[in-house]
């Protein structure tokens, strides 16, 4: 049986919630590696180059972009989630900030993602 | 249409127990974190993954060379704390939601405090102990040092 619909459920927000949840757990794993992978520079330059030469490879250069992606929703919506708790304007048009993070994270993403495959697959 | 009927709300988290204005503090944390941490990681991914070389031209040397400046320590070493206080907070609040077994949930808040501690204390190590030029055994400059090495020597 589908839950009745409320003012909340399976709207705007309730799908923002989701995202900022899971874009923040994806976020979260991926800085306790990162954090460690840096510290090879303290083992040796060798042992560190060959592990960042794996964030090289086109399929990490994909994983890359989506941690790029994760980054951008989370920060404008982390954004949109101040302004909603700290002004009466934003609360009233909470909905058309939901949008307004998904063209911001358009644009960006229009800008990053050519330039990161042209490095990743080669040509820039 | 009448309204959906609420069953009985589960009890509430009391991770405020200790200190009364914790999760004010939380709360508040969050929001001045995350807007500082907005400038300072989309930085880090311009000058990592957009200039240059982008993501290829990250190597020993490239670190060392921007370890070189002041600037980027601080900037790295604040990225670390406030991003792993920032996420750790944010695992500590969907473990609250998520694991209700007080067991489960006391295991995995402990597993959570030692990963963001190790995290941070690994990483300002890094940081604050780097050496751009390291030495083999006979004294000789290891491979993949940056080229200012030679001049230092």
């Amino acid at each position: 049986m589908t839950p009745a619909p409320t003012l909340y459920r399976g709207h705007e927000g309730m799908w923002m919630w989701l995202v900022h949840r899971a874009t923040g757990v994806a976020i979260f794993f991926f800085l306790l590696i990162h954090v460690t992978d840096t510290a090879l520079v303290r083992v040796s330059p060798e042992a560190y180059n060959e592990v960042i030469d794996s964030y090289k490879t086109p399929i990490y250069g994909l994983i890359e972009a989506g941690l790029v992606a994760a980054i951008i929703l989370h920060a404008f919506n982390g954004l949109r989630i101040i302004a909603v708790d700290n002004s009466t304007w934003a609360l009233r048009h909470q909905r058309k900030l939901a949008w307004a993070v998904w063209v911001i994270f358009v644009v960006l993403m229009a800008g990053f993602l050519p330039r990161h495959l042209m490095h990743v697959f080669g040509g820039a | 249409m009448t309204a959906p009927e609420l069953s009985t709300p589960r009890e509430r988290i009391r991770s405020g127990r200790m200190r009364r204005n914790a999760e004010r503090w939380s709360w508040l944390f969050m929001r001045f974190s995350g807007a500082l941490l907005l400038v300072l990681i989309f930085t880090h991914l311009f000058v990592n993954l957009m200039t240059g070389d982008g993501v290829q031209q990250i190597d020993f040397a490239f670190v060392a060379g921007k370890w070189a400046s002041p600037l980027w320590k601080v900037w790295d070493l604040l990225m670390l704390v406030l991003a792993m206080i920032h996420g750790g907070n944010g695992m500590r609040l969907l473990i609250n939601d998520y694991a209700h077994r007080p067991r489960v949930r006391t295991f995995l808040l402990w597993l959570l405090g030692i990963a963001v501690v190790v995290v941070i204390v690994l990483g300002s190590l890094v940081i604050f102990t780097f050496d751009p030029c390291p030495l083999d055994a006979s004294g000789d400059l290891l491979s993949g040092v940056p080229d200012f090495c030679k001049d230092v020597r």
